[in-house]
């Protein structure tokens, strides 16, 4: 039943840990009193060591915990208001439209990333309102359908085909552009958590935290909505209001994940579905602040994973996300009669 | 005594407004009354405008002209919050609540009073308490929607439309996927609720036998006629019921209450243990004949127990039977005019 006070406790603690993990492992091996020392603010041993840890570490460690958290509550945001399990932040085409602004700014303008950029248009800026402009222009689109299409299916389709819309104007940008604009848009594209410097990450906490909270004003009609749109109509929820709150929110977290980080596939998709076997209820009041718990956790967990150990390799970010991801909703396919959360 | 009804409307027709101002009308010049504290069935066939008429009613769907009073006050000066306390609807919508728990299920009906976060103050949960208690689910509280079998979920989200506290609650087909004995359940609870907190109750049915069994008003709906309305019993026996559902090869049989395949033919009449008298009587409707009052010039059945049918043909000669398969045996090898005893 419903006892939430064990799993919230536990999965802080777990956050907490992994934190530290993720301060203490990178691909670059410090000892760990050493990252204990840099953190107290002690005089370090090398001071290649204090900048890794204050000005790698640190931001990589907050964007992982902050995109795994916005990434798992847009999932949950959209499977709830789709009434499918299946629903994530990429089916409705709002993080194609992302990469699609950021393929025509990379790929066309030739904006990248660091030093790969070949010009004119100047790095990340670009990137990022290129994001949010794609995403948003997905998002209005899809609103616009919204007000056309009654059903929520529909409406899923819509947003499907928009995504391979944006997923065939990427390819013909790929066809065209050089092999250097190719090479940087696939980088980023494998997905990473250190994207973020600590000159951007007050933006981005900013941008993601306005999304979570505004998640978590949803609540209420999130667990009307579980009824479905009649029922919660006359449960006193104006509906279209709910539904353009949500995706605007959920555009939000995944434009501002999506511009920094590339895009991620998996966590918004299965973390909902960890976070209701670990809670086993998909009542919102508790199932949100465990799903953000949850993403959280699992994004740091991912960001470890990422170093190959004994190495200074990385590996992408989205060949590490399908290891979790894959089996878990595979499991839910498998077990949805036993599961029961969707009839 | 005229009672006021709870929902009245006058002049009105439901259906879909069409692409440039065209509409599709599903049924016009409605003039309805909904008694308060009753139960009443809305039954027609499928295609009549059931769900219409109730989707109009309950304001997810405009009405194409006419108007709606909801308590005395026109529908569309009723905000969604008022609207929210006043009907509260149960409805054939697929749900994805199978993960939440009965109790949470049945607070939700207390969201229109609830704060931001929908918190439950003492009083709303008492509220739910009574809620389940009335509903008969109180001992599920704590279970999963998702481990209730059909009819238990229907009870909860009755108990729903309970919490919510509105003296309206309007039901699309509550009975549609449920076996007999939930089915029955379902009515008994429905007529309870009217009966002992005043709730009005407008439920749309395929079932015609609980409707005019339990139902206090019918409202008959066929596409291009006017609404009958009335208790069963008027209506049957003014003859409406009977063209309402008239249909190429199936009849209304005034005398059960029931639709069969073709009219009864050959009187039968028979008397005798009423238990009896009325299952053999199911049985000769079912192979073509009518029960009717016991004459003289034709056959009737004594029904003096479960094994002593007694036969008595229209010359006199008696017959006994030991069950009602060795009657119709005989009634169907012999022409039951003519007998050959």
């Amino acid at each position: 039943m419903n006892k939430p006070a064990p799993v919230y406790s536990c999965l802080i603690l777990v956050l907490w840990l992994l934190f530290i993990g993720n301060l203490m492992y990178g691909a670059v091996s410090i000892p760990v009193d050493s990252v204990f020392n840099i953190l107290l603010g002690k005089e370090p041993e090398r001071l290649s060591w204090q900048n890794i840890v204050l000005q790698t570490r640190i931001p990589q460690a907050v964007t992982a915990l902050l995109s795994g958290a916005s990434l798992a509550v847009s999932g949950l945001l959209l499977q709830t208001l789709f009434q499918n399990p299946l629903a994530g932040p990429s089916i409705l085409g709002i993080s194609d439209g992302a990469n699609l602004g950021v393929a025509v700014v990379m790929l066309y303008l030739g904006g990248a990333v660091g030093y790969l950029s070949d010009l004119p248009v100047s790095g990340y800026p670009a990137i990022i309102v290129a994001a949010f402009i794609g995403s948003c222009a997905v998002l209005g689109l899809i609103l616009y359908f919204s007000s056309k299409v009654r059903s929520n299916v529909m409406l899923l389709i819509i947003g499907i085909m928009i995504g391979y819309l944006a997923s065939s104007v990427i390819s013909i940008l790929n066809f065209y552009a050089t092999a250097d604009r190719v090479r940087s848009f696939v980088m980023w594209g494998l997905g990473n958590f250190s994207g973020v410097s600590l000159s951007l990450l007050p933006f981005f906490s900013l941008c993601t935290l306005t999304g979570l909270f505004l998640a978590i004003l949803l609540i209420k009609p999130l667990n009307a909505l579980l009824l479905g749109e009649v029922y919660a109509a006359n449960l006193g929820i104006k509906v279209k209001r709910t539904r353009a709150l949500i995706l605007l929110c959920t555009g939000l977290l995944t434009a501002t994940t999506t511009a920094f980080c590339g895009p991620i596939s998996f966590i918004g998709l299965a973390v909902p579905h960890i976070a209701r076997l670990l809670l086993g209820s998909s009542n919102h009041k508790m199932l949100l602040p465990v799903t953000l718990l949850t993403g959280a956790c699992v994004a740091l967990l991912c960001n470890m994973l990422m170093v190959l150990p004994g190495t200074n390799t990385l590996l992408p970010l989205n060949a590490v996300t399908p290891i979790i991801g894959a089996p878990v909703v595979i499991y839910v396919i498998i077990n949805r009669k036993n599961i029961q959360y969707f009839n | 005594m005229k009672l006021q009804p709870a929902i009245e409307t006058t002049g009105l027709s439901i259906g879909y407004p069409l692409k440039k101002g065209a509409k599709k009308v599903v049924h016009e010049g409605l003039d309805l009354q909904l008694i308060s504290g009753a139960v009443t069935c809305l039954l027609g066939l499928n295609g009549a405008g059931k769900s219409t008429l109730l989707r109009t009613l309950c304001g997810f769907q405009p009405p194409l002209k006419g108007e709606i009073r909801l308590l005395g006050k026109p529908l569309k000066n009723y905000s969604q919050t008022t609207f929210s306390l006043t009907v509260g609807v149960v409805l054939t919508e697929k749900t994805s609540a199978g993960g939440i728990t009965v109790y949470d299920l049945v607070s939700l009906g207390r969201h229109p009073y609830t704060g931001f976060f929908g918190q439950l103050k003492p009083h709303d949960r008492a509220v739910i308490e009574e809620a389940l208690q009335a509903a008969g689910i109180a001992h599920k509280a704590q279970q999963y929607v998702g481990e209730l079998s059909d009819g238990e979920r229907q009870k909860v989200m009755i108990a729903k439309a309970l919490a919510q506290e509105c003296p309206i609650i309007l039901l699309d087909e509550p009975t549609a996927f449920l076996d007999v004995t939930s089915r029955i359940e379902t009515m008994i609870l429905l007529r309870k609720l009217a009966k002992e907190q005043g709730k009005t109750i407008l439920l749309s049915t395929h079932d015609m036998e609980s409707a005019i069994q339990m139902g206090d008003y019918l409202w008959l709906l066929e596409k291009e006629k006017p609404m009958a309305c009335g208790t069963p019993e008027d209506l049957i026996l003014s003859g409406q019921f009977e063209s309402y559902f008239k249909k190429e090869g199936i009849l209304f049989d005034s005398s059960t209450g029931k639709l069969s395949a073709r009219r009864p033919g050959i009187p039968v009449g028979i008397e005798g243990d009423f238990l009896t008298a009325y299952w053999v009587g199911n049985a000769l409707v079912r192979n073509g004949f009518k029960p009717s009052p016991v004459r003289k010039e034709y056959i009737h059945i004594d029904c003096r127990g479960r094994e002593h049918l007694v036969i008595t043909y229209p010359t006199g000669s008696t017959l006994e039977v030991p069950s009602v398969e060795a009657l119709l045996t005989l009634l169907n090898t012999t022409d039951p005019l003519c007998p050959t005893p």
